[in-house]
């Protein structure tokens, strides 16, 4: 699932700058680990100038993808139902 | 006879008649039964019938499972499985036999059940179901999660509220029923609904799902023990997590399950993340990120800062050249001279050995040569020489005898103008007055022309011959005139024999000349007193030049 260190595996039309996946193709979860590792990168700071802006560039977009996903939390409860048909539709879900 | 139609009062049965009125009291007085025994050649026919065999130590009983009791069966008959069944007692009159038609079974006792769960999860972990290649990774942060229990009691409240705190997101919950006749096949249906939920449909398909049930006893939970249910957990395609009972419970479906929770609280906390320790961890990264950032850049700017202050000014940089430039120019200047100085040497060493006597043996050599050939030029000439005065000396005579000297001899004389030694060949070119020579064999007399031009003499013809013949003869001996210093240079057109004479006459201007030194005697003494002179003189060219003069003068 971590494709985020293999451009190969995401040369998709829409890939983003420097061969690296779009972001919003991204899971949360690979959001996260990249930006843990331009962060890591930055950190140990052997990575040239124009990289560094680079990948400050990404790591704000992936911080801001992150927030986005964050800020989707929003609770909502349904119960699969069986209509009179034998199809299956959803029914609201109280626990009470 | 009679006894024995008497013993024949007892009616007649037929066998059917028989067979049908024991299965009546059988049926009648067994209609339900509970019989403990163990399972025997359990046998499901092609019909969808299940015929065993129920046994105890002493005895054994035919059983029957039909098809439609079979399917609601919590457990599967199998060989050796210790059970109490429910159900009837009839005959099967076609055989002379007994059955017992089962309704249902239960296992009987603990152990027994026990010992049957494990007996099957050996049998499904030998066909790999239980891999752990088999176990899929759970998502990070679910989209949708979806539940399989009972839509009442404490589980999936105890579920909500858990993904509520942690993480509030979507929650699909498929009823089932946890325990009882149809548990198992509610499950397994709601697994495979699930997974065969179209990913882009409607139901969102969920991301992970959880199967739980709130605890109970081993014969509560047995539904979670059915191979339908474990198999369907294995195939699920949607990673599955497991929550069945307590912590202590373990049933069959959590070998199968992606992830086994101890409680379906636990499943909970398994299946969502929570969401303030992510907005913590994104928030830390961010402020990371903008730290290291800052900080590269920062390190950048440090070191280009301190660069640049190492940078030395341009005439700092050029300073230590030009001194380099000035101390190269000073030693080329110094070798420069040394090399001079060393060429000098070298000069004065070779100009040394360049000494005169390296010429003077070459000199020495062209002088012996030209001794020699000077020698041998003595030689040669005096030979010529000889030759030839011995030819003058033959010529002289006959030279003399056609000389105007010879004339002079006869008595003629030939007359000079004093004034500028030219011949007066007649009387009309002597004015009056002037001063003439007259020159005779034996000497000259001065003389003045007194009156006018005319001839005084006494033979015009006379005097004018031997006059005309005086000066062809004067120019023709000019070479020898008398009075000729230095007859060799002498244009031969130039009237030199007179100028000659002119100053020969001057010399002895004066109203006489007296006695000059007798001509005639001179080419005889002349050669004779050269000739005692010759060996002396010097053999060179010049020499021999001037020799041949004096000798011409001596001649004269």
């Amino acid at each position: 699932m971590s494709a985020k260190k293999d451009p190969a595996k995401t040369a998709s039309a829409d890939a983003g700058t420097d061969g690296m996946p779009a972001i919003d193709t991204l899971t949360f979860e690979q959001a996260l680990a990249e930006l843990e590792s331009i962060v890591r990168q930055l950190e140990a700071g052997s990575v040239d100038l124009e990289s560094a802006v680079r990948f400050y560039e990404r790591g704000v977009a992936l911080r801001r993808r992150c927030e986005t996903r964050l800020a989707e939390a929003r609770m909502s409860v349904e119960s699969i139902a069986r209509t009179p048909e034998g199809e299956t539709g959803l029914a609201p879900f109280g626990t009470e | 006879m009679t006894d024995d139609l008497l013993a024949h009062n007892v009616p007649e049965l037929t066998v059917s008649e028989l067979s049908g009125a024991l299965r009546r009291t059988v049926e009648t007085a067994f209609s339900r039964v509970r019989v403990r025994g163990e399972i025997s050649q359990p046998k499901c026919a092609a019909s969808g019938h299940w015929y065993l065999r129920l046994k105890d130590d002493e005895a054994v009983i035919d059983g029957i499972i039909w098809r439609g009791q079979a399917a609601k069966l919590p457990v599967r008959p199998e060989e050796g499985m210790e059970v109490i069944a429910t159900g009837r007692l009839t005959t099967y009159p076609g055989r002379s036999s007994y059955q017992i038609v089962i309704d249902s079974l239960e296992l009987a006792g603990e152990g027994a059940l026990l010992k049957l769960l494990e007996d099957r999860r050996k049998r499904l972990a030998a066909e790999g179901l239980f891999d752990a290649a088999r176990k899929k990774p759970l998502p990070f942060l679910p989209g949708v999660v979806g539940v399989v229990t009972s839509p009442t009691g404490a589980v999936i409240r105890d579920i909500l509220h858990r993904i509520t705190d942690r993480f509030p997101l979507r929650v699909l919950l498929w009823p089932v029923a946890v325990q009882g006749d149809g548990a198992a096949r509610a499950i397994v249906a709601a697994i495979e609904g699930f997974n065969s939920l179209d990913p882009a449909g409607p139901i969102p398909r969920p991301d992970v799902l959880i199967v739980a049930r709130g605890g109970g006893s081993l014969e509560d939970l047995m539904a979670f023990n059915e191979e339908s249910v474990v198999r369907a957990a294995a195939a699920s395609q949607i990673p599955l997590i497991s929550a069945v009972g307590h912590e202590t419970d373990v049933t069959l479906i959590d070998h199968a399950a992606d992830v086994r929770a101890p409680t379906p609280t636990g499943a909970a906390e398994i299946a969502v993340p929570v969401r303030a320790e992510l907005v913590a961890r994104v928030l830390g990264l961010a402020e990371r990120l903008e730290r290291s950032t800052t900080r590269l850049f920062g390190d950048r700017r440090e070191r280009l800062e301190a660069l640049a202050r190492g940078l030395p000014r341009l005439d700092r940089l050029l300073e230590p050249l030009a001194q380099r430039l000035d101390d190269r120019g000073e030693r080329l200047e110094r070798v420069i001279a040394g090399l001079m100085e060393r060429c000098g040497r070298d000069l004065a060493d070779r100009g040394g050995r360049l000494q005169p006597g390296l010429l003077l043996r070459p000199c020495e050599a062209g002088l012996t040569r030209l001794q020699d050939l000077g020698a041998r030029l003595d030689r040669e000439s005096a030979r010529g020489l000889a030759d030839r005065q011995a030819r003058l000396e033959a010529l002289a005579p006959r030279l003399e005898s056609v000389s105007h000297r010879s004339v002079l001899a006869r008595g003629y004389a030939l007359v000079r103008r004093v004034s500028d030694g030219t011949l007066v060949t007649s009387a009309g070119r002597a004015g009056a007055g002037e001063d003439l020579a007259l020159v005779f064999s034996d000497g000259t007399l001065g003389v003045r022309v007194e009156g006018g031009g005319a001839p005084v003499l006494p033979s015009p013809a006379a005097a004018r011959a031997p006059a005309g013949a005086a000066s062809a003869g004067a120019d023709a001996v000019m070479p020898a005139g008398p009075g000729s210093g230095v007859p060799e240079t002498a244009p031969v057109s130039t009237p030199a024999p007179a100028s000659a004479a002119v100053s020969a006459g001057g010399t002895v201007s004066g109203t006489v000349v007296s006695g000059g030194v007798p001509d005639a005697a001179q080419p005889a003494g002349a050669p004779a007193a050269a000739s005692p002179a010759r060996p002396r003189r010097s053999p060179r060219k010049g020499e021999a030049d001037q020799r041949q003069a004096s000798f011409l003068d001596d001649f004269e």
